[in-house]
């Protein structure tokens, strides 16, 4: 299988304190890979490496095969990362429809379009309306995205990283604070992204990590613990002493 | 994609070109504008003065209202458009007025490109910072350079050339004010486009998020230095129209004072809704020539107690309404 993206020894000093130290990991393109272990141990601070908010201190990144390691943030994401954030981060002000339509129109590089009014490109509009669709925010997308529901909030912050259509894409907590309830529309969202899509996924809900998982690497402690299928994971016992608890042998 | 995306895809485009239609509202203003060059010919003065800081307080909205950029030295791009005129006029470089007055603001915009990569860092304190130290920094060296620039005396001896080589400027104000006018209502209009344009609404993304705008794909510091640098050249040209309709420049066009005074006009008449700089300066102004004219010694006073009370009140709820009605959706 080739490799979507690649980390070759990365390293994360805070000061003193090491938040990731000798990251080596590799995800395959057409992954389901998750990123579990136990707070602190350093998974956001890597997604956070991979995306280009922190510079590493040390280390390289490769996505399919290219080093991106110096590259800006949206550089990355036009080379075909995207990411959502563990708490949502959105633009309050504005409607799902202006969000979206953003992405999109920064995705197909007329964003920097000055001299049009924003809508007149028709072409952008079938692009649009199918994510807003697809995540079942068509009904609210007039609405200011402050004022929707929770749960709203949540499928636009994953809508807004699938609308640059990624190949790869780094979903940081994605069903985090949902309800129960409300959860199957986020589930149903990710399970139904395309095969061709890399997913690396953070996620303490466990049920959700070993349905959707094929892969899963552990991390404590700012290093990868150990990685291995979902089965051998949860037949480890390190893995079990240092976080999964019972849980895991009851499933 | 559903059978209703089609019907779904106009409402989108619908929805997003509504924003940009022209309201009622807006035109009577600009009508109230043209109406006040006919009926009002005594006021000529001071409306070309309320228009060149209309002008200016525009330009601080397209930063501050539109980016989210604070500046407290917006003064140091209508000083250096409003020396660039003097000089250009002084010198006969470029006599034509409408010539000298891009030309200024040329210079501004590459002064303000220059300076841009100061303000893409830190938070507001420091931009506050910086943009103070840039403005003060100018003026020493308009000061220090006296030899161009008259220092402390200002720049004398300039005369403006006849408008398109028929309208002088006279005493009077009514060259100055229909010139001033003229070129503030086609600057709004560029500038009503530009915050319209994806690239205005990728401005405000950066403003409410620039952790996520970046993560959709959006170059932040591009689009903060391409929008500092037109809200420069934007401050140069009203300083240029200063210095025209005047035919004097001072030292003072780079002073603290302007930049604070205009950060008051905005904050008077209210962000991110282009019409904020124009309402605030007409108010401003015209406070300021009012109570001026009752007690003369204490206008700090009342622009001060009027301050405390705009923010303490609620500008927000006031300055949401007004966005209601000239059509903004926030």
């Amino acid at each position: 299988m080739p490799v979507a993206l690649e980390t070759l020894g990365l390293h994360k000093n805070f000061g003193g304190i090491a938040a990731c130290t000798d990251v080596s990991l590799r995800v395959e393109r057409g992954a389901r890979h998750a990123l579990i272990g136990p707070n602190g141990a350093g998974k956001t601070t890597l997604i956070n490496l991979l995306t280009g908010v922190l510079s590493p201190s040390a280390g390289r990144i490769l996505l399919e095969g290219e080093d991106i390691t110096a590259a800006a943030p949206h550089r990355r994401v036009r080379r075909g990362l995207a990411r959502t954030f563990q708490i949502n981060q959105l633009f309050a002000d504005f409607t799902p429809l202006e969000s979206i339509g953003l992405a999109v129109s920064e995705r197909l590089g007329h964003g920097g379009d000055w001299w049009r009014v924003a809508g007149s490109r028709l072409s952008l509009d079938a692009d649009i309306v199918g994510v807003l669709e697809r995540f079942r925010l068509a009904e609210v997308m007039h609405e200011r995205v402050a004022t929707l529901p929770y749960g709203k909030q949540r499928l636009l912050e994953i809508a807004l990283a699938i609308a640059c259509q990624p190949r790869v894409l780094l979903l940081d907590e994605p069903a985090a604070g949902v309800p129960e309830e409300e959860r199957h529309e986020i589930l149903s969202a990710v399970a139904s992204l395309p095969r061709e899509v890399t997913v690396l996924f953070i996620e303490h809900d466990m049920d959700l990590v070993f349905s959707f998982a094929e892969r899963i690497s552990v991390m404590v402690n700012g290093g990868l613990f150990t990685e291995g299928s979902p089965d051998e994971v949860a037949r480890d016992p390190r893995v079990k002493a240092v976080y999964l608890g019972e849980e895991v042998v009851d499933a | 994609m559903s059978a209703g995306a089609p019907v779904l895809a106009t409402a989108v485009a619908d929805h997003l070109a509504l924003r940009a239609r022209w309201r009622a509202l807006e035109v009577a203003f600009w009508g109230a504008a043209l109406a006040s060059l006919f009926l009002l010919p005594g006021k000529h003065l001071i409306l070309a003065e309320i228009a060149v800081l209309g002008l200016f307080a525009l330009s601080l909205d397209l930063i501050l209202g539109h980016a989210g950029i604070l500046s407290l030295g917006h003064a140091a791009f209508f000083g250096f458009g409003a020396y660039a005129a003097g000089l250009l006029a002084k010198h006969h470089v470029i006599d034509e007025p409408v010539l000298a007055l891009l030309a200024s603001g040329l210079a501004a915009a590459a002064l303000g490109f220059a300076t841009s990569f100061l303000v893409l860092r830190g938070s507001d304190l420091t931009r506050l910072m910086v943009t103070l130290g840039v403005a003060m920094l100018l003026r020493e060296v308009a000061n220090r350079f006296d030899d161009i620039t008259g220092g402390a005396d200002g720049l004398q001896g300039i005369a403006t050339a006849p408008l398109l080589g028929r309208f002088s400027f006279d005493i009077t104000g009514h060259v100055a004010y229909a010139y001033v006018l003229a070129i503030l209502f086609v600057l709004f209009v560029v500038a009503r486009r530009i915050v319209h344009s994806p690239f205005g609404l990728s401005l405000r993304s950066i403003k409410g998020n620039p952790l996520r705008a970046s993560a959709i794909g959006i170059p932040v510091n591009r689009r903060l230095v391409a929008i500092y640098t037109i809200a420069a050249c934007y401050a140069g040209i009203a300083g240029a129209l200063l210095t025209q309709t005047t035919s004097f420049c001072s030292l003072d066009v780079f002073s603290f004072e302007r930049s604070a005074d205009l950060l008051l006009v905005l904050i008077i008449g209210g962000t991110g809704y282009l019409y904020g700089g124009l309402a605030g300066a007409v108010a401003f102004k015209l406070m300021q020539d009012w109570i001026a004219s009752l007690t003369p010694q204490y206008w700090q006073f009342w622009i001060g107690l009027l301050l405390v009370m705009i923010v303490l009140v609620g500008r927000e709820r006031v300055a949401a309404r007004l966005r209601g009605l000239f059509g903004k959706g926030r």
